[in-house]
């Protein structure tokens, strides 16, 4: 099972270096390298025009205005605004070049976990929430970028300015470098110190305030139950809980911060005072020069910032080793459906697809919701165990014949449907097409022949002709007109742009029976070998149903076809029913024969005797 | 194919042509979209908004603002004591070098004790103006949760549960992070720059002026910028929003992504919009890494003129040396700031859209208002009455005059055809539309006049869309009646027939409903949602499709179920599949907005109108 191998591999990673996913981010930076030096040669520069500055004020201090010579002054501030120039021009190539990089890196990155989830098959899926995955793919990305191009472009050249500054103050004046060095230390340690505990309060806000929005959604997509039952204050009142602790967390957050702040200010000011005090007597006693203590004071001052930053990024390192911990996370679990090294295009294999299935013994298993994952791998103990629908399905359909799926619900109909589009695969067993084992075969070879119209008809937010493109790349108007009139979609002419409207969760609302029709339009455009119907008219009323199920005769009479049936008016497009129950087929023939000798298949499509007596009643 | 359709088309020329954009089709323009700029915030209605928010809290504002003054003096002070030491306290020493070390001492201990009432007065602005900020924030959002639930479900539905989130939860979250961080940043920031430039006029008037040389080159620098940014600011969050869509929607559905082999098309178009959303965050950056040093540069340059017309002020004698070495250091501190401002801009652009929006929003105001004289119904019997109703729909009417009488526990089913109004008397008779014209009655008074809670009361009514909370099953049947006891939540589960599934559920009345009832069937989710109706035990009772997501032997426990569940209760029975019609006492069939038909369900079928035409299609369904 593929969860167990990825618990496993996050287990044995635990023992690698914290920051081995973060280092693999590295190769994403080959193709920036001359930018990347570019950055650290002109930090190199910049800092060293940057330091430059004070001393050119003590010169001035020193030599022009000491021996009153104006004239003297011009060179140096030539000498101040060229080193500006210098400074400044190369920071903003720097920042251009850095953010250039970065962006680069993290949309690469991203494109990758894309890539990579869309291999990943449907059972992971189920089991991530993909909120949970868009974090991942957002904000962790993005923290691994901050760090691999800021930060650690930040911490060579904050380390470089610390250690000049350091080197330039030893030089002017040592003892006077030895204060600065003392008090130096604690605010580096405070900063580390105070980074922890702040992102560990920002972290638990974010999660309450996830716990809050899931409220908020459900107020807000539960708005007519809430009003119906005039439930506003309960809601209000389980909302509030939230606010309230999102609210306590912040006051925290601020108490933190203040707490830190406090210090950060206090600690500089006294390196200040202690420089002043001990400058100014070094003064009186002839050690330095008056511009020499100006120049310490300026670098003195200089040197909170950097200290400052050191403390975050280092933080930041921390965050972002997390963070490449949860995006490789997905990277490195494997698919579990995937071609097989020796797998075939079924074309090949069979030179030309019949459509024949079969169901040999087939197994199939849900493995438990992954909630585990959105904790962390801490709470992995007492895991449910997985929930068994299919114990041993035999199934047979022939070329060109189209057969119901009869079953109470939750009985596996949709599972069975899946199972042959290889969305999952069985756990044991084999299902064959024209002979040949799905996993035999490759997917995409498969899924090219099947025509899906699911139970959720799941719309993309785009326009309808993309929408129904789906089924077929490249289609043409044509395709698609044909394909709205065998789902009697003649709606589309109707919205406001046609089949340029776009639809879905950004664009025009449909109705459910709208939005079935799309989907099973989408499912028939390709005129596919297998058509996959599962509940597909549910949402129709009566009279739309029986003109698009006259509209699909046709196109059923000549391909392979498996129609998940809930309702008796949907069962007479097939040729032949199967009665799902227990995990297995315990029945198969005709609708009028199963009706006649199947009395769990009367429970579960027959109108009951029922509405008669009410008839009765009622008359 | 529709004229409009066509006119659509050409108006935007997208026919066949592979332009980028394309796969995304068209929608009416998002009226969220508003101007990102400082200028929203000053909009009447923006500034209404947070005058209102801010007033409670005038006397505490006033306080902080004083700490943070006093903040400020003593903040700036550290170059100037710098330069006192250098023209005071240095002197003396040289003086034959045992001078006094008095001057010094004082300084550093006058020093010393700025840092410390520094110190105290913004740690103590900190906190104070950290929970004004937090407090505001716990008003918009009640304000917000409140307001949203008086709404209507007319305004719901256009405005989409989407928006609803989104107002609060990223609007209000970029309001806090203002409050939090920006406002901190923008208070300090502004007077650190009016502090520093008083200062430098107290030190020397004349080397404030000259120091002014570079400011108008600053002032265009920064209006390019704030130009340019806004338009970068928004295209990054216009990109970032499309990525997000698309992923979320990739993955949601990646069932009918991958049984489509639709991953190629997907991987083209999240890397297009991958690439949009990185060229404007490098737009963004560009924009910074040129304002930035940009600033910087005019700060050199400031510096490199003091220097050279300060050295000469000093040697001539109009000043001495250490307001020199002050006016240097101001100036360092002088330019800082003006650089945060700019990385917080966004902060501001953000603050201010979300504004924008929370204002229009919480200025909606609610199309069914609640009564202002309500008038009690303590014991409601269930005798509804429209009287000449007419319902439009923005151009769109749905119901003509309509006249109907039902008795108190009376069993009314309402069909017709998709669109011909049978929701809308539903919905007119819970209250979540008000008519047009004419009055719906409960027994005898005019809904819009009924106390909100006693109408909630009387009338309850079930939907084909079953929202469960997270939460317990049984929480979410308590849902019915606040405050009902385990054993009458289990007994409503029973009376529905609900109790066989549950008790097979993993914990049974105590099982989580993950994931919004993902994983309970749609049948019974519905039973859930019938047991929650029969535990509220309304005088009347509305299905609205209640039934049509059930499979046969789920509806077959329902139908049993509501022979219990409407004996005594005026019920209004909405399907289209007609197990469910055959059990009311009067069918009414709709056409147009008007009814056309109104007789028992025998009477109809033996009558040859519509309503039989129906039942004889629908009987030949079952086969």
């Amino acid at each position: 099972m593929d969860t167990s191998t990825a618990d496993s591999r996050s287990s044995t990673r635990v023992r690698h270096p914290a920051s081995a996913n973060l280092r693999r981010v590295a190769p994403y930076f080959a193709p920036h390298r001359g930018k990347m030096w570019f950055v650290a040669l002109s930090a190199m520069v910049s800092i060293a025009a940057a330091l430059a500055t004070p001393l050119i004020a003590k010169a001035v201090i020193d030599g022009p205005i000491a021996d009153g010579d104006k004239a003297a002054i011009v060179p140096w501030v030539v000498l101040s605004v060229g080193l500006a120039f210098v400074e400044t021009g190369l920071a903003r190539f720097r920042r251009v070049f850095l953010a250039a990089t970065a962006m680069d890196v993290e949309t690469h990155l991203r494109n990758e976990l894309y890539r990579h989830l869309q291999r990943l098959d449907v059972g992971f899926h189920d089991r991530w929430q993909s909120g949970q995955l868009l974090s991942r793919a957002t904000s962790d990305i993005a923290t691994i970028r901050r760090f691999s191009a800021f930060g650690a472009v930040f911490l060579l050249i904050i380390s470089l300015e610390v250690l000049g500054i350091f080197a330039l103050l030893v030089n002017l004046y040592w003892p006077l470098a030895l204060v600065a060095a003392a008090f130096s230390v604690p605010v580096l340690v405070l900063c580390t110190r105070f980074e922890h505990e702040y992102t560990a309060v920002v972290r638990r806000i974010q999660d309450e305030l996830g716990d809050m929005t899931t409220e908020i959604e459900e107020a807000a997509k539960g708005i007519g139950v809430i009003k119906s039952f005039g439930r506003a204050r309960f809601a209000f009142t389980r909302y509030d809980g939230h606010v309230q602790r999102v609210h306590a967390s912040q006051m925290e957050r601020i108490g933190i911060h203040t707490k830190f702040v406090w210090l950060l200010a206090i600690v500089p000011n006294l390196i200040l005072t202690a420089t002043l005090l001990a400058g100014v007597l070094a003064v009186g006693s002839g050690a330095i020069t008056l511009g020499g203590l100006f120049a310490f004071v300026s670098y003195v001052l200089i040197l909170v910032f950097p200290l400052e930053a050191l403390g975050w990024i280092l933080a930041m390192a921390q965050e972002a080793m997390t963070a490449a911990d949860r995006v490789y996370e997905v990277i490195d679990t494997e698919p579990v459906i995937d071609d097989s090294p020796d797998a075939v295009d079924v074309d090949e294999a069979t030179g030309g697809v019949s459509g024949s299935v079969r169901f040999e013994n087939v197994h199939f298993a849900y493995p438990p919701p992954e909630s585990v994952l959105v904790t962390g791998p801490d709470r992995q103990t007492d895991r449910p165990v997985t929930r068994s629908v299919l114990g041993g399905v035999d199934l047979v359909v022939e070329p060109g014949e189209t057969l119901a799926l009869v079953g109470a619900t939750g009985s596996g109909k949709t599972t069975i449907a899946t199972l042959l589009a290889r969305l999952h695969d069985p756990t044991a067993g084999r299902i064959t097409l024209d002979g040949h084992d799905l996993r035999d075969l490759t997917v995409t070879s498969v899924r090219r022949h099947i025509g899906f119209a699911f139970e959720e008809a799941t719309l993309f937010s785009a326009s309808v002709r993309e929408n129904l493109r789906i089924g077929k790349p490249g289609c043409t108007d044509a395709d698609i007109a044909g394909a709205l009139r065998i789902a009697h979609a003649d709606f589309v002419a109707d919205l406001p742009w046609g089949l340029d409207t776009r639809i879905g969760e950004q664009g025009m609302n449909l109705s459910g029976g709208q939005r079935q029709r799309l989907a099973l339009a989408r499912a028939v455009i390709a005129k596919p070998t297998i058509l996959i119907l599962d509940d597909p008219l549910s949402a129709l009323d009566v009279h739309t149903e029986a003109l698009v199920e006259a509209a699909l005769r046709p196109m059923l009479a000549t391909r392979t076809a498996l129609v998940v049936v809930h309702r008796p008016s949907t069962i007479a497009l097939a040729d032949r029913a199967a009665l799902l129950d227990g995990g297995r087929i315990v029945a198969t023939g005709t609708h009028t024969e199963l009706l006649a000798t199947e009395p769990r298949y009367r429970a579960i499509l027959a109108q009951t005797s029922e509405h008669e007596s009410d008839e009765g009643i009622l008359a | 194919m529709t004229t409009r359709d066509l006119e659509g088309r050409e108006n935007l020329d997208v026919t066949g042509a592979e332009s980028i954009d394309s796969w995304r089709g068209v929608a009416p323009e998002d009226v969220d979209d508003v101007e990102g700029t400082l200028a929203t915030l000053l909009r009447s209605r923006s500034r209404a908004l947070l005058t209102s928010l801010l007033r409670p809290h005038k006397r505490t504002m006033l306080w902080a603002t004083a700490l943070i003054g006093v903040n400020m003096v003593a903040h700036l002070s550290a170059p100037w004591f710098v330069g006192m030491a250098i023209d005071d306290g240095v002197p003396p020493l040289l003086d034959g070098g045992s001078g006094s070390i008095r001057p010094i001492l004082m300084i550093v201990g006058g020093f010393l004790v700025a840092t410390v009432v520094g110190a105290v007065t913004f740690n103590a602005f900190l906190l104070v103006s950290g929970r004004v900020g937090q407090d505001v924030i716990v008003d918009v959002r009640h304000r917000l949760s409140r307001h949203f639930t008086d709404l209507s479900i007319g305004f719901h539905q256009r405005y989409t549960s989407g928006r609803v989130i989104s107002r609060q939860t990223s609007d209000v979250e970029a309001i806090s992070e203002l409050l939090g961080h920006g406002l901190l940043q923008l208070t300090t920031s502004v007077l650190t720059l009016g502090g520093i430039a008083v200062i430098l006029v107290v030190l020397d008037p004349v080397l404030a002026l000259a120091s002014l040389v570079v400011m108008p080159a600053l002032y265009l620098l920064t209006r390019w910028f704030r130009h340019h940014s806004e338009r970068a600011y928004r295209a990054t969050r216009e990109a970032i929003a499309l990525v997000i869509v698309h992923f979320v929607e990739s993955f949601g559905g990646i069932q009918a992504v991958q049984a489509f082999r639709r991953e190629p098309r997907n991987q083209e178009i999240f890397e297009d919009l991958d690439a949009r959303y990185r060229d404007a965050n490098i737009w963004s950056a560009r924009l910074a890494a040129t304002y930035g040093p940009g600033v910087q540069f005019a700060g050199r340059v400031t510096t490199a003129i003091v220097l050279f017309y300060g050295g000469s002020r000093v040697i001539d004698g109009h000043i001495e040396i250490g307001v020199l070495a002050a006016f240097i250091l101001y100036l360092r501190q002088f330019f800082e700031p003006m650089q945060e401002l700019s990385q917080f801009y966004n902060l501001f652009q953000a603050a201010a859209a979300a504004t924008e929006k929370l204002s229009g929003v919480l200025d909606e105001r609610p199309a069914v208002p609640s009564a202002t004289d309500p008038v009690g119904l303590p014991v409601p019997h269930g005798a509804l009455s429209f009287e000449a109703v007419s319902f439009s729909y923005g151009a769109h009417t749905v119901l003509h005059h309509l006249d109907l009488e039902v008795h108190a526990g009376q069993t009314v089913a309402v069909v017709g055809e998709t669109g011909a109004g049978k929701s809308t008397v539903a919905r007119l008779v819970a209250r979540f539309w008000d008519p047009t014209d004419g009055v719906v009655r409960l027994d005898g008074i005019d809904l819009r006049r009924l106390a909100d809670e006693d109408l909630r009361r009387a009338v309850v009514m079930v939907t084909q869309d079953t929202f469960l909370f997270s939460g317990s099953v049984a929480d979410n049947i308590a849902f019915g009646r606040p405050g009902a006891t385990r054993a009458e939540v289990e007994a409503a589960a029973a009376a529905i027939g609900a109790d066989s599934f549950i008790g097979g559920l993993p914990q049974g009345f105590d099982t989580d409903i993950q994931a919004k009832g993902a994983c309970l069937s749609a049948g019974q989710r519905q039973l859930l949602a019938f047991a929650r109706a029969f535990l509220a035990d309304p005088a009347v009772l509305i299905l609205d499709e209640a039934t049509s997501s059930l499979d046969i032997p789920s509806e077959r426990l329902v139908q049993r179920a509501l022979r219990t569940l409407l004996a005594d209760r005026t019920a209004i029975i909405i399907a289209h599949r007609l197990t469910t019609v055959e059990i009311a006492d009067r069918v009414l069939v709709v056409d147009e907005g008007r009814i056309v038909e109104d007789g028992s369900p025998a009477e109809l079928r033996s009558s040859g109108g519509d309503y039989a035409d129906l039942h004889a299609a629908w009987a030949d369904s079952l086969v």
